[in-house]
């Protein structure tokens, strides 16, 4: 007891695991109520999640939530909403495969290419939303929404015929021009699975390390977090908040412009109707379930893709994979209660702890109970 | 009136409105209460004085049944209680006045006083007419149809204490009352509280000010550490000095300058600052003044005439309308806060939660905030954990504050610890002027001294202090020049020498002041 009152991070854990058990619980009583056999479903999914070709999905999917999760937390922990991180990343992944498609440039400069324009494409949508918050008032919550919509209108414009799409050979769809291979990175193999790591997981891997170094090292960083847990002590202590709220955004959405990158390049050489949708809203709750915190949100998107991949097998045995949907749900309440009450009795635990303390260098000892 | 009667808890026609016996509470790791004894006659007011810190607030929520005590026994009309909560406690008629209002702003007094107690009344002519009778037989003028966010700080009180009376309450808490309140206001406050123990009500009034207590209480009790070191004191036997060495062990501390260290280099400059709100009236209006190198300009006033918008301005949190600001004769009306901080000035804000702290960062990261550009908390774009831990360490080494550690959040310190690190972290960099609002506001008496200590020390070496205040003792010891500010304009000077309270207080309301000297 005493070593988690002295942890903050063990109480995260333990935070973590409770909310985790809830909603295993929760899981089991929907499936015992719907006529299937909780330990059985459990055992079918985590086999199936371990095999090597899952891994190597879970892996994949979890590079691209992890990236979409860390462009939300850039703004959550400065207390800015970007729930546009959805049409930011899908505006910058087409823009950016149609640019990538179009030039043919030498390797590494052609992937350095297509990446800088999804980081650009994806700061400007976000920007767009940080510039009308600080000259206008407008909520970013609103206004990301609705550029969220807009980005879906200008995609659905722009990928035709004749503008950037193309007709996708021997198929209905229709893509952006493919990326040469000048312009694609190769993946890792993966002992046993026939399938390959992205390259790129390790884009994400190196974006959780920035994201440390500068929220928690940085003096831009310090300005970001008081911002974030005090925005009125923040702007007494100097910070320019409407800087912060644009830089914020713009930081937010370069990272958003990362998203669609570990896929584009890695498997897919074109932005089509069928390019993954919806990674921005995942990564809303794959940040709260992380904390925010560069590490948290590693174990978040692997929970969160685990539970995505796993849930496949459960159709093979006629139990509808939606289940999932209401484990992942379930997780996401039950953690935020659960932390907010570790939050309250971290707090409590230190203020009894500086009450002993002041016992303690009391110079009358009755004061003190036994 | 049986206003001298001593409490005798026994043979008494009418038995105590409140007897304590023995009350201990324990927080894990220190006492807060021990063996508090008390008795309070029925239809007296009753005065606990304690310093910041001895235990009267908590003593407060255990009779107001926010907690329980874990020993000890309390009767209510002769009667043993156990309260759960504040609903049993104002059941049994016992209604408590925060010293933080709670009210909405945007409902009327009568919409305020009837918000949750709409099953007495209802909340039409019916309630209306029985505010109005409570008002009328307890001298308490309000109008019933006005807005909350148009009345003074007195006129809220009298909605507060008029809420708790409808509610039925017999016995009365009220919790520092008059720490808000100017002496006029604290006069009427106490005619009030007169005429309710007239009706027969029962008054429990918590404060550390001993003039006051002595001026309206009938009977006092002291608390020291968390025990009652005196109780039920007649106050025409006891003197404000003795109540002072009982509270606190030894002597007050008494903020005072010694000689003048004033020079004549002006350090801060302010030319017809005009600061308006939203609806364009000004709330800050013309101001002038010149503070010196090694010079406290005070500024009296009472709370919400400008003084907070001043303050902005000269932080440069809010832009002005008009006027300049010159620091060491440059114009820095243009300048971003981080740039005035950077050039020397230091910032003990009036609110410290909401402008100096962040509650849930560690003690070395607080000391980083409002210095992030500067040696020893960073290194070009780096954060200097090192520099910037060892300093917070010496700061709490130097202004003595109680903590176990440094990795601490701010959040778990007491008020006072909160306070003296922040005046820690401002008086480091050597600041050239500092802008002092409520410097010691809530802390205890060891550490006023200490931060009074502080200042004047950084006077003598040249500091220019703009010194805010609602204690009115602390203005007057601690200033070389004292400027009075009503609605926004400076309407007039005194003579920090030769003022006392009672006359600053009558100039703080706008009452003449040329006149008088």
């Amino acid at each position: 007891m005493n070593r988690l009152k002295n942890s903050p991070l063990a109480l995260t854990i333990l935070a973590a695991v409770i909310a985790l058990a809830f909603s295993a619980a929760v899981t089991s009583i929907v499936l015992s109520l719907s006529g299937f056999n909780p330990p059985s479903t459990f055992q079918a999914m985590i086999e199936f999640g371990l095999e090597p070709d899952s891994v190597v999905n879970i892996v994949n999917r979890a590079s691209t939530y992890y990236l979409a999760a860390v462009a939300v937390a850039i703004g959550f922990r400065m207390g800015l909403f970007n729930i546009g991180v959805d049409g930011q990343y899908r505006l910058a992944a087409m823009l950016a495969a149609a640019v990538g498609g179009a030039v043919a440039l030498p390797p590494v400069l052609h992937q350095a290419v297509i990446i800088l324009v999804a980081m650009l494409v994806g700061a400007l949508w976000a920007g767009i939303a940080g510039l009308l918050k600080v000259t206008r008032g407008v909520s970013e919550v609103i206004a990301t929404i609705m550029l969220n919509f807009i980005a879906t209108g200008i995609i659905a414009y722009l990928l035709q015929n004749g503008r950037l799409g193309t007709q996708v050979a021997g198929s209905d769809n229709i893509g952006t021009e493919p990326i040469a291979s000048s312009g694609r990175v190769g993946g890792i193999p993966y002992p046993g699975a026939d399938l390959k790591i992205f390259g790129l997981v390790l884009l994400a891997v190196a974006m959780g390390v920035a994201f440390h170094i500068v929220v928690e090292r940085t003096r831009f960083g310090f300005d970001l977090r008081a911002t974030g847990l005090s925005p009125s002590a923040a702007v007494a202590s100097g910070v320019d908040a409407k800087r912060m709220v644009v830089v914020a955004m713009l930081l937010s959405g370069a990272a958003a412009g990362l998203i669609g990158m570990p896929q584009l390049l890695g498997s897919s050489y074109s932005y089509g109707l069928d390019f993954p949708s919806g990674l921005g809203f995942v990564g809303i709750g794959i940040a709260l379930l992380g904390r925010n915190k560069p590490v948290g949100i590693v174990f978040a998107a692997l929970l969160w893709s685990f539970l995505d991949q796993s849930s496949q097998i459960l159709e093979f045995n006629e139990i509808p994979k939606e289940i999932v949907a209401i484990t992942q749900a379930a997780v996401l309440l039950s953690v935020v209660v659960v932390y907010e009450v570790v939050r309250r009795l971290g707090l409590r635990w230190q203020q009894q702890a500086v009450a002993a303390e002041l016992a303690d260098r009391d110079p009358s000892p009755k004061e003190v109970a036994a | 009136m049986s206003t001298t009667e001593r409490p005798s808890g026994t043979g008494a026609a009418a038995p105590p409105a409140f007897e304590l016996r023995g009350i201990t509470k324990r927080f894990p790791g220190v006492v807060a209460n021990r063996d508090i004894d008390l008795t309070v006659t029925a239809g007296t007011v009753h005065a606990i004085v304690g310093e910041n810190g001895a235990g009267k607030s908590t003593l407060m929520k255990i009779l107001y049944g926010m907690q329980r005590a874990d020993e000890g026994t309390i009767k209510v009309g002769g009667q043993e209680v156990v309260f759960h909560s504040p609903a049993d406690a104002i059941a049994r008629g016992i209604g408590m006045v925060h010293q933080h209002f709670m009210l909405a702003d945007n409902l009327t007094v009568l919409e305020n006083i009837v918000l949750g107690a709409e099953r007495l009344h209802g909340i039409g002519a019916k309630a209306r007419r029985r505010v109005e009778e409570l008002a009328g037989r307890y001298g308490m003028r309000v109008d019933t149809g006005r807005l909350v966010e148009e009345l003074g700080v007195g006129d809220r009180q009298r909605v507060e204490i008029l809420k708790v009376l409808y509610r039925g309450a017999r016995i009365l808490i009220l919790d520092e009352p008059t720490a808000v309140l100017v002496p006029q206001e604290v006069d009427e406050l106490f005619a009030n509280l007169r005429e309710l123990r007239r009706e027969g009500l029962t008054v429990l009034f918590i404060s550390h000010k001993l003039d006051e207590v002595l001026a309206v209480a009938d009977e006092i009790t002291v608390i020291r550490r968390g025990t009652t070191v005196a109780t039920g004191l007649d106050p025409a036997a006891t003197t404000s000095r003795e109540l002072a060495r009982m509270m606190v062990g030894s002597e007050l501390p008494v903020p005072e300058l010694r000689e003048s260290t004033v020079t004549d280099r002006p350090v801060l400059q302010l030319r017809g600052l005009t600061v308006r709100d939203g609806t364009g009236r000004a709330v800050v209006d013309g101001v002038s003044f010149t503070i010196h190198a090694g010079e406290i300009l005070g500024i009296a006033g009472v709370e919400g005439n400008g003084q907070a918008e001043l303050v902005e301005a000269i932080m440069g949190m809010r832009a002005p309308d008009a006027g300049t600001i010159l620091l060491d004769g440059e114009d820095i009306t243009g300048w971003p806060t981080r740039r005035r901080r950077e050039q020397g000035i230091g910032f003990v804000p009036e609110d410290r939660h909401r402008h100096g702290l962040l509650l849930e960062s560690p003690l070395w990261e607080n000391r980083i905030l409002g210095h992030q550009t500067r040696r020893p908390n960073v290194k070009g774009p780096w954060i200097d954990r090192a520099g910037a831990r060892a300093d917070t360490r010496r700061i709490v080494e130097a202004y003595d504050v109680r903590t176990p550690g440094i990795d601490v959040d701010a959040g778990a310190l007491s008020g006072g610890n909160q306070q003296k690190l922040i005046v820690g972290r401002e008086m480091s960099g050597e600041p050239k002027l500092l802008i002092a609002a409520h410097p010691t506001r809530g802390v205890d008496v060891g550490a006023q001294a200490a931060i009074w200590e502080h200042l004047r020390k950084a006077r003598a070496e040249g500091l220019a202090v703009l010194l805010i205040s609602a204690d009115l003792d602390e203005l007057i010891g601690m200033s070389d020049t004292l400027r009075v500010i009503l609605r926004g304009r400076m309407v007039g000077e005194v003579d920090p020498a030769d003022v006392t309270p009672e006359r600053l207080g009558s100039a703080m309301t706008g009452a003449p002041l040329e006149g008088e000297q």
